[in-house]
């Protein structure tokens, strides 16, 4: 059992637990996640791990919430137990100093997050940051309510680009956009020299897809439907360069213009139907004892 | 009874196992075989003929004293034979459900030349099912024992049969054990791989639960070469050796054409949905699809608990597809014939060829050829070659690939001093010890997919070589 230390809302569905968890704490490197079970119910779902305290022993994750599983996680609060927390999982992020193409002028690595992604991007700006690198943040999101971390970017970045699609925060527009205004203005002042990029699988595709031209090395984090996260089931499968991998084990970051990410977008989509309808009845249930709660308070 | 003539022995006709009918226990996960009465038990065991040099002896790869157990047996003392067992097999209601007894055995039992061989397996496991039962109302103790605070630490990798088998005699050698299971529950292939209705899990529970009586400590989620390190075991925890028992784990593909559709699943995936998950269960919060028509690829054990599980799941129609024939295939002959009566159809000597899709990227079918067998080779193994111009179509919107596994690289890549042969598997000595001074190895990530009794033997055997390694250098 692994207790929660503390808990918030950082965000419209987006939750943040840090779990204590020390020998995952000891050794997680960026870029790994783990599978987490909230209850001994749940289904494994995989996290990417946003903050470590090698200290006190914990993990972070930030969690959005899409089906039922992370539903019923949001109502887990400090002093509740999560089921079970394996990891880490994954190899770690490559993070190097990336050296100089034009003399004298410093490189720009740049990192972009769409919507939760920001969670797994975050810990990279850092290490990167750490690793002697200047980061740029593109973060971006639906809407203002949705968009993640900007702050804490903002301590490791030399510059934080918000967009939204509806304008209320920042650029209004696409995270692509302002990348590739970014990538122009920066060409002969030091140049991107990397992305790393991780959010919504139709931002990553369309992120590789401006960077390709210009040769930019993209590293996309992976975010296939997971088992065991140890290479155990297949399940996480993915196309690299013509050959399959299992993104858990061989991933989860891997070379973006290698990725097939329509086949990644139709095998995600394989348990839609079920995880809505679990959603609903989970939430239909939950309403009801609420009514009832309510019902029973009010007869008092 | 007293003592039978060798003609009155033979005179026994061989006792049936008691099973559910294929289309009542098709629906559901309930355990196929209910197990022998005390009646049929005695009997079955009366027709041993109490050989001399029993080769069913020579032929069990861990040597159980059969004759002896089932003589017990025979005069009902049910409890001595099953204690008899557990002398050399730790599990025995587990082998005496899924060891191929076929092969090994039962395979030249001398009773098999008058009409058929004894049934050690169906004996073996009523024996251990006795013992249990007698256990759990408390008429027999089971043995309890607690590691002294000053023992030897040693710590056991995998929670399957081998680290299971390894930990429970390292337990009773006295020393402090602590088992690392990567999953959230222990029992490895017999909880994730092996379904419900061939295996229940409580049973699997039960001997886990008996090695924590005996003090053994087991540490789920710690996926040893990630959590944590080999090395960091033994330098910083001090533990002053291991047994490495990870499985083997990593399945494989064909390499054609669709296989990463919608509806194309690994057999390891489905299963462990389906098991260690609960996705059997249509409330589980674990997700599986159930195809109307299941293409299961394969003709082992795993191939054989995969398509047995997609008709439990409703399907309409659910195909074996396996390149050799019947006589060729490594399942145990029991599931066989369970799945023939169960309804699933075989096609047999045929060989998908790519994985068709419709328009919504889910699995629309299979498109095959037709084998043939060639002449044995020296070896005796038959090799299969296409029959030109024999390609088919099965149409089925779910493919279930079940043609093995190879060696999970990921505990090994993290420990590189470990010896590891050209496919990957860790290299041992006689003792079971690994490059690793102190580190030991055994079951499939030692030997390559093979069966629960030899990965227990393993387990068994090697804790031995521990215990000697240990006297001389802890
Ligand atoms: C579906 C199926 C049906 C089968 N049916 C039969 C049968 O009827 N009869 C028969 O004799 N054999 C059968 N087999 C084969 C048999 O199950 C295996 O040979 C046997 O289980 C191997 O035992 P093991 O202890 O070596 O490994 P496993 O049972 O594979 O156990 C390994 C354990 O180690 C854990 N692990 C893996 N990596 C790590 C790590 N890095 N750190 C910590 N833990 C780790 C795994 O999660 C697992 O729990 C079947 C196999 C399958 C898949
Ligand atoms: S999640 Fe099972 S192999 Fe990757």
């Amino acid at each position: 059992m692994y207790k929660i230390v503390d808990r918030a809302t950082v965000g419209l569905n987006l939750e943040l637990y840090e779990v204590e968890a020390p020998r995952i704490a000891k050794s997680r490197q960026c870029g790994q996640f783990a599978i987490v079970r909230p209850f001994d119910h749940s289904e494994r779902i995989p996290l990417t791990i946003a903050a470590v305290d090698k200290d006190k022993g914990t993990i972070t994750f930030i969690a959005q919430i899409v089906g039922k599983t992370t539903r019923e996680m949001s109502t887990l609060n400090v002093g509740d137990y999560m089921c079970d927390v394996a990891g880490p999982l994954g190899h770690p992020s490559e993070i190097i100093k990336y050296p100089q193409v034009e003399s004298g002028k410093d490189p720009v690595v740049v990192v972009v997050g769409g919507g939760l992604g920001t969670a797994v991007v975050y810990p990279q700006a850092v290490a990167l940051k750490e690793s002697g690198n200047t980061i740029v943040s593109i973060v971006g999101a639906r809407s203002k309510e949705l968009l993640l971390m900007t702050d804490k970017l903002g301590e490791v970045s030399r510059e934080v680009i918000c967009t939204t699609n509806d304008g209320s925060a920042g650029r209004q527009g696409f995270v692509t956009e302002a990348l590739k205004d970014l990538i122009e203005e920066l060409k002969g002042k030091g140049s991107v020299v990397a992305v790393y990029t991780a959010g919504p699988v139709i931002m990553m595709k369309a992120v590789c897809d401006v960077t390709r031209p210009y040769g930019i090395k993209t590293i996309v984090s992976l975010n296939p439907i997971m088992v065991d996260g140890t290479g155990m089931c297949g399940g996480c499968r993915v196309t690299i360069n013509g050959e399959t991998k299992f993104a858990c084990v061989d991933g989860p970051e891997f070379d973006g213009h290698s990725v097939d990410f329509d086949e990644l977008m139709a095998r995600l989509s394989t348990y839609r139907d079920k995880e809505q309808e679990k959603l609903k009845s989970y939430e239909h249930k939950h309403e009801c004892r609420m009514f009832k709660q309510l019902d029973e308070n009010g007869n008092k | 009874m007293a003592e039978l003539t060798k003609k009155e022995r033979v005179a026994i006709p061989a006792q049936q196992m008691p099973e559910r009918p294929g289309n009542e226990r098709n629906k559901d996960f309930k355990e196929v075989n209910l197990g022998l009465s005390q009646e049929q038990a005695v009997l079955e065991a009366s027709r041993c003929l109490q050989c001399k040099n029993p080769p069913c002896v020579s032929d069990c790869p861990v040597s159980v004293n059969i004759p002896e157990f089932i003589r017990l047996i025979s005069e009902r003392k049910f409890i001595e034979a099953a204690l008899l067992i557990r002398r050399d097999n730790s599990l025995p209601a587990i082998t005496g459900r899924v060891c191929p007894q076929e092969k090994q055995c039962q395979s030249r039992c001398l009773r098999g030349k008058i009409d058929s061989s004894v049934a050690i397996g169906w004996l073996e496991r009523f024996a251990a099912d006795y013992l249990a039962a007698a256990q759990a109302a408390g008429e027999v103790s089971a043995e309890t024992m607690a590691a002294k605070s000053d023992a030897i630490k040693v710590a056991v990798v995998g929670s399957g049969p081998a680290g299971l088998a390894c930990a429970g005699e390292l337990a009773r050698m006295g020393y402090a054990v602590t088992v690392f299971e990567a999953f959230h529950k222990a029992g490895g292939v017999l909880v994730y791989g092996i379904p419900e209705f061939r295996l229940p899990n409580d049973i699997v529970e039960r001997e886990v639960q008996q090695l924590k009586s005996n003090g053994v400590v087991f540490e789920t989620n710690v996926i040893v070469g990630r959590t944590v390190k080999i090395h960091e075991l033994m330098e910083e925890e001090h533990f002053k050796a291991v047994f490495i028992a990870n499985g083997a784990g990593l399945p494989s593909f064909m390499g054609i054409t669709g296989e990463n559709l919608k509806g194309v699943y690994s057999a390891n995936e489905y299963l462990t949905r389906s098991n260690l998950m609960g996705a059997f269960d249509r409330n589980s919060d674990t997700p599986i699809t159930a195809g109307k028509k299941v293409c299961v690829v394969g003709g082992g054990n795993t191939a054989m608990d995969a398509v047995r599980t997609s008709i439990r799941l409703g399907s309409e129609q659910s195909h074996l597809v396996y390149r050799r024939d019947l006589a060729q295939m490594p399942a145990r002959i029991e599931e066989v014939h369970h799945a023939e009566q169960e309804g699933v159809i075989f096609d047999l000597l045929t060989s998908p060829i790519e994985i068709l899709a419709d328009e919504n990227g889910w699995v629309s079918g299979i498109k095959c050829v037709k084998m043939q067998l060639k002449e044995a080779d020296a070896s005796g193994r038959q090799g299969v070659t296409q029959i030109p111009n024999s390609e088919f179509i099965i149409e089925c919107d779910q493919v279930i690939m079940a043609i093995g596994i190879k060696a999970n690289p990921l505990l090994t890549a993290a420990t590189p001093e470990l010896n590891l042969n050209a496919k990957g598997y860790i290299q041992t000595d006689a003792t079971g010890m690994t490059s690793i001074p102190g580190v030991f190895a055994g079951g499939d990530i030692v030997r390559g997919a093979a069966t629960v009794i030899l990965a227990m033997g393993d387990g068994k055997k090697t804790a031995e070589s521990m215990n000697n390694w240990l006297s001389a250098n802890a």
